[in-house]
């Protein structure tokens, strides 16, 4: 068996392994963003006092915390709950979240094979369809649970994600006008180039966005539609019974269903890995300036992030008695960091006196992949779109968080009218204007008259 | 009784979006001034810093010595009498060498039951017990720990102010009957 035969092989284990890897590394990164977030909102420090031998990394270290209480916590079992149903419920939950995406897009392609985990015809059909089985498992654990609170916690959990998958399957239908596909690939190709080829700079693109990432709040439970949750007056809504790990698979599948939501948003309506003004075969094209620009940033961005944490922490070490072990951090971290720095200079005059010349590598020479002459632009590529759609969904997350500490609860009431009456109508519409739109430009506005 | 009307929203606030906005404009204001601003915070890292209550404070009491050492307390029982958690606990004795006044054998303030309001210091004709410690960490591992007794409320103030766990422990004499040091546990009963 040759290097070819394994190949497709390994490189369909290398695009799951990505898949669950891209959520499952932001996930500790969200629950920080949303302490220190919801902290600095409130004016607050945040989370600052667990330490690792005196590191503390801005309350980071909370976040590892969490997982060894999580793991260590006892595993109860309540004796009147349906147990293979409760049982199910998380796992359901969690590896629907995960599952959901498996067809965006995170890069056009590297070396011939497409950057996305499979290549599905339905596109975000497959999404739409993936969110409604993630509501057995909000649905099952709040019946298997078997008390009052859990159950009601299960009932608006399901009655409110099936009447907002309405508005949020009709906003993508606009999109699907607009492109004329439902492949997610195809719909971010269609946004490479100027930054107004993002749909949500048309018009119904607008308000179709805003309706789908309205919808994107009530289909992932988050404030200000999270009654399902309602701590006020459901106990802990549909996970009141679960500890130890089963809750933490309740936890993580909301952050991951964050993550989710966000990059469906940013493929749909913000282009999806596509840098703005920068087509892929620019960046093809370009990639020794766009390695040289990117060894540039670093060092300032290590810059500005040490200048951050030292404003971010003085108060914290006034306030700490002398011989604490948490004084010795800001010398680890500047030495970090200062090494980092030096590192990335040495790698940097390296690679710009030879390496970066010498980008297009062929591979050919070591006697295999005779037909990729081209690995190195590919790369980067590949790693700017990646970091291009991360830090798109990063944004996206954190808009989650930003609501989520800004805007109070709906009502039930009021919820089931936003949903029903004033969204649906709107969605509606706006498919119908979509419509006559691409009926009568078909090509867009500006080709139509003569602009591009 | 009816409840007012609900204000009629106005047109902008009921599409919600630009309350929202306005909203969200608000909680990201409050976020770049605080990364830019630590000093507002107005949260106080507890372990590390203690707050500096004001003289009015009402901490745990404490009880005050005559000039020549001997306690000012008269057992006069003004202040169990008008204890409203009745947690103070008086035992009056005799002093052969002054047998002018009454002195306490005992005198026990639970401090599971006080409720600090303060009305001891005010009854007592002898300015005898005073609550301006401003000590409001009072906690134990037992209930027996809880029971501040006389010995205890005397030497409060002298330099460090030990919890009446560690100081019992270091004068088993003055513990209150039933105090275990050894076995602190936080579900034993008195």
């Amino acid at each position: 068996m040759t290097f070819e035969d394994t190949l497709p092989y390994l490189v369909a284990v290398g695009r799951c392994v990505f898949a669950v890897v891209f959520v499952m590394q932001i996930l500790p990164l969200l629950i920080w963003a949303e302490r220190k977030g919801a902290a600095y909102i409130q004016d607050r420090p945040g989370p600052n006092r667990a330490h690792v031998f005196g590191i503390r990394a801005a309350g980071l270290v909370h976040t590892l915390n969490d997982v060894v209480k999580l793991i260590m916590k006892e595993d109860i079992v309540p004796s009147h709950v349906e147990k293979r149903y409760w049982a199910a419920a998380p796992v359901i939950a969690m590896s629907v979240a995960l599952c959901t995406w498996v067809v965006v897009p995170f890069g056009d392609n590297f070396m011939g094979y497409q950057l996305k985990v499979s290549d599905i015809d339905g596109g975000v059909l497959f999404v739409l369809a993936a969110t409604s089985i993630g509501v057995y498992g909000v649905m099952l654990a709040g019946w298997a649970s078997n008390n009052k609170f859990s159950l009601l916690g299960g009932l608006r959990a399901s009655a409110q994600m099936v009447s907002y998958e309405l508005s949020m399957g009709l906003s993508a239908v606009v999109v699907f006008l607009m492109a004329g596909s439902v492949s997610l690939s195809t719909i971010a190709e269609m946004q490479a180039g100027p930054i107004w080829n993002w749909v949500v700079f048309t018009p119904m693109g607008l308000l179709a966005f805003v309706l789908f990432w309205t919808a994107a709040f009530a289909e992932t439970n988050r404030t200000p539609f999270d009654l399902p949750e309602g701590e006020a007056e459901l106990v802990g809504g549909y996970h009141t019974e679960y500890s130890s790990l089963r809750f933490a698979l309740f936890f993580m599948a909301e952050y991951a269903n964050m993550i989710v939501a966000s990059s469906v948003t940013a493929t749909l309506f913000f282009g999806g890995y596509n840098v703005p003004f920068v087509t892929p075969a620019m960046l093809r094209e370009h990639a020794d300036w766009v390695l040289m620009a990117a060894a540039g940033a670093a060092p300032l961005f290590l810059v500005f992030a040490v200048l951050a944490w030292k404003r971010q922490s003085r108060p914290f070490y006034q306030a700490l008695p002398a011989g604490d072990a948490r004084l010795k951090e800001p010398k680890v971290f500047v030495g970090v960091w200062v090494g980092a720095a030096l590192a990335h200079l040495a790698i940097g005059a390296a690679g710009a006196m030879g390496v970066a010349s010498k980008l297009s590598l062929n591979f050919a020479t070591f006697g295999f992949l005779e037909n990729t002459a081209i690995f190195g632009p590919d790369l980067v590529t590949a790693v700017v779109q990646v970091t291009v759609l991360a830090a798109k969904v990063l944004f996206g997350c954190w808009f989650f968080i930003w609501v989520r500490w800004t805007v109070p609860r709906f009502r039930y009431d009021q919820l089931m009218d936003l949903g029903w009456k004033r969204m649906l109508p709107l969605a509606l519409a706006n498919v119908l204007a979509a419509g006559i739109w691409v009926a009568f430009f078909p090509n867009g506005l500006l080709a139509t008259l003569g602009l591009k | 009784m009816s409840l007012p009307a609900a204000r009629k929203m106005s047109s902008t606030e009921s599409v919600y979006l630009v309350e929202v906005v306005k909203g969200l404009v608000m909680t990201m204001t409050h976020i770049v001034k605080n990364l830019f601003d630590q000093d507002r915070f107005r949260t106080v890292e507890y372990p590390d810093v203690r707050k500096t209550m004001t003289d009015r404070y009402r901490g745990a009491h404490r009880l005050l010595l005559r000039p020549d050492g001997k306690i000012k307390c008269v057992a006069c029982m003004c202040c169990p009498t008008i204890c409203p958690a009745k947690c103070i606990t008086i035992i009056a004795g005799e002093d052969p060498n002054d047998p002018a006044e009454k002195f306490p054998v005992e005198f026990d303030i639970d401090m599971l039951r006080c409720i600090f309001c303060g009305f001891c210091v005010e009854a007592c004709p002898k300015d005898a017990i005073r609550m301006d410690t401003r000590i409001y960490e009072i906690n134990a591992y037992t209930r027996q720990a809880m029971i501040h007794n006389k010995s205890y409320m005397v030497n409060l103030m002298d330099g460090i102010k030990p919890p009446a766990e560690e100081f019992y422990r270091l004068n088993p004499d003055s513990a209150p009957a039933g105090f275990t040091p050894d076995e602190p546990s936080a579900t034993g009963s008195p």
